[in-house]
């Protein structure tokens, strides 16, 4: 039985939304990081879906770029935080307000 | 069974192999040399390869083809833009040097990730496909996030670089999504096919939803409201040099991959994109020059105030007619001048560890230092748009574009805006000329080369105000390729 393409797209939107309303809501920057992964994730799983409707290779292609480009993001956004943590004691976003908002 | 290898032409990348491969070798230097050879020698090893590129880009003038199996595109539109990526990554690399050496942060990274940045800046007005854009986007921002914490005891810096890096990750998940959405709907992430396939077929909900997406991740790229939050933090607490360069850098590549997506993909479906786009503009000029007046930190005025330039930027991108692409070159090419210079001069007021950034340090600059005075007047200006600058012509062009596509509301609106934006930018000139100096301002260090960009920059904005026509002739070359 062949799954229909729907269910990847709605499985991966609603990845996407909880992503978002992580984002949004969570104030711990790391808890918002992984919410973004989760974003970035959903994104690869439509991407899978589509290149196999389309029985093309290019949507699986660019899959393996986000996955890089989500490993160079999490590099410089965990030393980040490092470097806040250390200056800081936390890091939780909504502490960080020396600039207004 | 045969595989074809397609044919590729090196020269065509040539200023992002000299930029790479510069950039790689000063993280060696920087790795590898002795502490005398540091510090000293990184900025012009930087410099020389900006130039090489540059010399690079003129080759490419002319050549109306495509690279990489049309990945890439070589021509006018991408040269023009690598001039001016080019131009604000050289400059930032001069009003960087001295800036550095008071923190004693002059390492060779900070000038490899800036030669990084330019290479994603240059992918992303010359991607062909949405994949070499989306990478366009991520080589340009990351490298950025670090620069933007360079200071890593100042907790001001810290703050930007992690409200930048979460902002700007989160955008490009939404970029993302949008090109998934894309593909999902035509089943090429090329633009050329994608442009064929909307004309032919039209649009379906998998293509309203990624272009909806797409205007949401490059929104937030050039700081379009009401996704312009980060602007005012990132650009307050990052290094001042860092704060120019990527005020005309990232807003510069992120116009010329919107420009790129929505005049040669979307052009058919005009009245779907345009009313989104006409609130936004009218958003972005209000919020900008709205909130600018009351900032006293000249960084976090300059900030707002380039959200507003967004918003003039976007009303050509709404008119999208030839007069409205050609404007917005033009008008890029002037802010990068325009507001590099102006950074220049707050880099050299604000002097050590930046200590003089509020706009009423400025007082008595006028007579204590006339030169550097004079030269931020032109500047500022430029940045109001007066005649006879390159601001005043860019602005006119812009905003009759938009009058000759019908858009009469938005160039009255965005005619008030500019308005409201002399009283800002004209206080500070005021500041400076007729306000005494509460104390001596003492030494403002200022090397020959600085001078000579500041001084050649402010002629420079004045002489394309007064004799536009060859700039205007490249720009309007640059854009024959959307043809409409």
């Amino acid at each position: 039985m062949e799954i229909p393409i729907s269910y990847y797209l709605i499985l991966s939107s609603a990845l996407f939304a909880i992503g978002t309303v992580g984002v949004l809501i969570r104030r711990n920057a790391i808890i918002i990081f992984m919410s973004i992964e989760m974003m970035l994730n959903a994104v690869n799983l439509s991407l899978v879906a589509f290149s196999d409707l389309h029985r093309s290779i290019d949507g699986q292609m660019l899959v393996f770029f986000v996955m890089v480009v989500a490993a160079a993001e999490v590099a410089v956004g965990l030393a980040l935080i490092y470097v806040i943590f250390r200056n800081k004691g936390n890091v939780y976003v909504d502490e960080l307000n020396i600039m207004k908002w | 069974m045969s595989i074809d290898i397609p044919t590729i032409c090196l020269t065509n990348i040539g200023p992002l192999i000299t930029l790479s491969v510069a950039g790689l070798l000063l993280l060696l230097f920087d790795a590898f040399s002795g502490k005398a050879m540091k510090k000293a020698h990184f900025h012009q090893f930087s410099l020389v390869a900006v130039v090489i590129a540059l010399l690079q880009t003129v080759w490419l003038w002319n050549r109306q083809t495509t690279d990489f199996s049309r990945m890439i595109y070589v021509d006018n539109f991408s040269f023009f833009f690598n001039v001016i990526f080019l131009l604000g990554t050289g400059i930032s690399i001069i009003l960087s040097v001295h800036y550095l050496e008071n923190y004693r942060k002059n390492y060779g990274e900070y000038y490899a990730l800036m030669l990084f940045a330019a290479v994603g800046m240059i992918l992303m007005a010359a991607g062909g496909n949405l994949v070499i854009i989306f990478l366009g986007v991520e080589i340009l921002s990351i490298p950025i996030y670090i620069l933007s914490g360079l200071f890593r005891e100042d907790l001001k810096s810290n703050e930007a670089a992690l409200k930048y890096l979460l902002l700007g990750a989160f955008s490009s998940a939404f970029l993302l999504f949008g090109i998934a959405m894309l593909y999902g709907g035509t089943g090429t992430f090329y633009l050329a096919d994608l442009a064929a396939f909307i004309k032919k077929s039209g649009m379906n909900g998998f293509t309203y939803v990624g272009m909806g997406l797409l205007i949401v991740g490059f929104g937030f790229k050039v700081s379009m409201a009401p996704f312009h939050m980060w602007t005012p933090d990132v650009y307050e607490g990052a290094p001042t040099s860092i704060t120019a360069f990527m005020s005309v850098g990232t807003k510069a590549a992120a116009f010329a991959a919107f420009l790129r997506v929505f005049l040669e993909v979307f052009p058919t479906v005009r009245m779907e994109w345009d009313l989104l786009l006409w609130v936004a503009a009218v958003a972005t000029m209000t919020v900008g020059n709205v909130t600018a007046l009351a900032q006293t930190n000249i960084k976090r005025m300059l900030a707002y105030s380039s959200i507003a330039h967004a918003g003039y930027i976007l009303v050509g991108l709404i008119a999208g007619n030839q007069l409205g692409a050609t404007g917005i070159l033009y008008y890029l090419l002037a802010y990068t001048i325009m507001n590099l210079g102006a950074f220049g001069v707050v880099i050299a007021v604000a002097r050590k560890k930046d200590n003089y950034l509020n706009i009423y340090d400025y007082a008595g600059l006028g007579f204590q230092y006339p030169g550097l005075a004079a030269v931020m007047s032109v500047f500022l200006f430029s940045l109001v748009g007066m005649p006879p600058t390159a601001g005043f012509l860019g602005k006119f062009y812009l905003f009759s574009a938009a009058v000759e596509a019908g858009y009469i509301w938005l160039v009255i609106i965005a005619v008030i805006n500019s308005l409201i934006s002399v009283y800002y930018y004209l206080r500070i000139t005021v500041i400076m000329y007729m306000q005494p100096a509460e104390a001596d301002l003492g030494p403002v260090a200022m090397t020959p080369v600085v001078n000579a960009t500041l001084i050649i920059s402010a002629l420079a904005v004045l002489l394309i105000g007064i004799f536009p026509g060859s700039i205007f002739q490249l720009a309007m070359n640059s854009v024959k390729i959307f043809g409409s």
